[in-house]
């Protein structure tokens, strides 16, 4: 009874601390899908794509996955705001919501990133060591990995700036009134194109800053994106489309389901976790616990 | 004659054509290749059914080929006949589509787009775990030597299998096209909310494509073990299944019967040769560039551009 106790304390533990790097991994889609209505299910593997950039960094470089985060963040919001122009002038301007040719387009960039970084990187795992990769918190008998922890609280605290941002700036606003009325907006003089760039860039740029907290936690493979595109819309869906604090949420409750299934079905049922709460949200609640 | 007997005329010479073939050539490699091509016409088909009429994305091609495949495996093992494997793998795809499509398809198109995408996942996971369908490592299918109908070896009798099952969805996929399934199926796409509100049962007649859609994608898998004799689930569920069911038609030209088979076909045979001189990756690589390509500069794909000439 005391062993399974004390389980079931580190599985609801390191469940909360994957849940606060799944926050991250989940803000992008929040952000692209929730807020944008673009649905970039091509998210995850510019994850991996940061993931790999991270690891050529530290190999190249020596820096630190946190330090690659930062370097690498303009890149990718550059990045988002050519994908953006470029599904903006194909898809989105005729109005006609061709959503149908959006979607297979993400799906081919997904397909041409993931191909490229195996022509470039090859199959294998690829891992980053720092000085913390292998070190614990103590606290009493529940023993927090660094590895887990700093991504987790750099995320939280991620999210919660962007949170912020979106409130209080000029720039956030106008996001927010872009997902509501793109119509009104421009009649108030703001062109809403360049703010959904501006947003969709900012969305790559924590897919980016994500890829680097995923090679602290894991070694990475490139096709190992495919296994988050479930996660990353369950927790979407399930915190309420582009409710921020919904996303945090729904994020630490996938992540303790998670940890808890790995613990106690063994961990190769994890995976089917995100997509079985996905499903049941869908069917059943689909505007999200947190909706009204 | 009019443009059914045409078709039907039409069909009758392709598989005469087809049919025709393990008679005039001896290479067996020729047979993995068309066969590999034929059940691409067949997925390619089955998503235009959902995809090209009805404007819904499908992204679990591959899960409904491998529902189709490990349906035969299961079946195999408890000694069924191949015909029943093959009916048998057809309806549970059909079963599973119905299922998925009853689930998400009441919502916005993109969350069921979003769900087929998942699927892939958790139904891999379910075989990986499950030691009766051979788990993670997999399980062997034996397969005679000898063709049962007695002509050729045994890949000639999967070729004849899969032409056949090839001619039945491209002959399906035109009778829903000039059915009423099929008007209110482009009406959906047209414009969904006017469709509704002009008494069109939208609900009903997506659930009937998205059960014909995935039965049909079954159908492609059900001999799959047979060919490749061994069965591993990361290859059955290969995503290349998927990408190449949304590129084929959206090349050849989405919304005509026309369309998925001149893609599949075409891409089908690229990437044939890409395999033998290239390698697997590349092969992905093209597929999902010319699906970017066409997507975004030639929307209408192959028949669009023939069209305007």
């Amino acid at each position: 009874m005391d062993i399974s106790l004390d389980l079931l304390f580190n599985a609801i533990v390191s469940g909360v601390l994957l849940g606060g790097f799944y926050a991250a991994m989940s803000l992008g889609i929040s952000i692209s899908f929730g807020m944008l209505d673009i649905v970039n299910i091509a998210h995850p593997v510019m994850i991996i794509l940061g993931a790999y950039l991270t690891w050529w960094l530290n190999e190249s470089f020596g820096f630190d996955p946190i330090l690659s985060a930062v370097v690498m963040a303009p890149f990718f919001f550059v990045l988002g705001f050519i994908i953006y122009r470029i599904y903006y002038d194909r898809f989105e301007k005729n109005a006609g919501g061709d959503s149908l040719r959006g979607l297979a387009f993400f799906f081919g960039v997904l397909f041409i990133v993931e191909m490229i970084l195996i022509l470039l990187f090859g199959v294998d795992y690829r891992n980053v060591n720092t000085g913390y990769t292998d070190v614990s918190l103590k606290l009493g008998f529940v023993s927090l990995p660094y590895r887990l922890l700093i991504p987790c609280v750099l995320s939280v605290g991620l999210l919660l700036l962007i949170r912020e941002i979106f409130r209080r700036t000029y720039f956030g606003r106008a996001v927010s009134a872009v997902a509501q009325d793109p119509l009104a907006l421009q009649l108030m003089g703001v062109n809403p194109v360049k703010v959904k760039g501006y947003a969709f860039g900012l969305s790559l740029m924590i897919a980016g800053f994500s890829g680097a907290m995923l090679m602290i936690i894991q070694s990475v493979q490139p096709a190992a994106g495919r296994d988050y595109i479930g996660l990353v819309f369950a927790v979407c869906v399930l915190g309420g489309m582009g409710n921020l604090m919904g996303t945090l949420f729904a994020a630490m409750i996938l992540g303790i389901a998670e940890s808890m299934t790995s613990t106690f079905a063994g961990p190769s049922w994890a995976p089917a976790v995100s997509f079985g709460l996905l499903l049941l949200t869908l069917a059943f609640r689909p505007q999200g616990i947190f909706g009204k | 004659m009019n443009s059914h007997s045409k078709f039907f005329f039409g069909v009758f010479v392709v598989a005469a054509i087809f049919g025709s073939l393990p008679f005039l050539i001896h290479s067996e490699y020729f047979f993995f290749a068309a066969y590999s091509v034929l059940q691409f016409v067949i997925l390619a088909t089955a998503w235009n059914i959902l995809g090209g009429y009805a404007g819904y994305v499908n992204f679990g091609s591959a899960a409904f080929f491998a529902i189709g495949a490990y349906a035969t495996v299961a079946g195999f093992k408890l000694q069924f006949p191949q015909g029943a494997n093959i009916v048998f793998g057809t309806f549970m795809a059909g079963l599973i589509g119905l299922g998925m499509g009853y689930l998400t398809l009441r919502l916005k198109g993109v969350f069921f787009s979003i769900a087929t995408l998942a699927l892939s996942v958790v139904l891999l996971t379910i075989v990986t775990n499950t030691p009766f369908l051979g788990g993670a490592r997999g399980v062997y299918v034996i397969v005679p030597r000898e063709s049962p109908i007695g002509v050729g070896q045994y890949i000639h009798w999967l070729y004849f299998l899969i032409l056949g099952m090839a001619i039945f969805s491209v002959v399906v996929a035109r009778v829903i096209e000039h059915s009423s399934l099929g008007r209110g199926l482009m009406a959906i796409r047209d414009d969904e909310l006017a469709a509704e509100g002009l008494g069109v049962p939208t609900l009903k007649l997506k659930l009937i494509a998205t059960t014909i859609s995935g039965a049909l994608m079954g159908l492609a898998g059900t001999t799959f073990p047979y060919l490749i004799t061994y069965m591993e689930p990361t290859a059955t569920f290969n995503l290349s299944f998927a990408v190449n069911s949304i590129a084929m038609p959206i090349v050849g030209g989405l919304g005509s019967w026309i369309g998925p088979v001149i893609g599949a076909l075409l891409l089908g045979s690229i990437q044939q040769v890409a395999s033998v001189t290239l390698s697997s990756t590349w092969n992905l690589l093209i597929v999902g560039g010319v699906l970017v390509f066409f997507v975004t500069l030639a929307p209408n794909g192959i028949m669009g551009i023939f069209k305007k000439k």
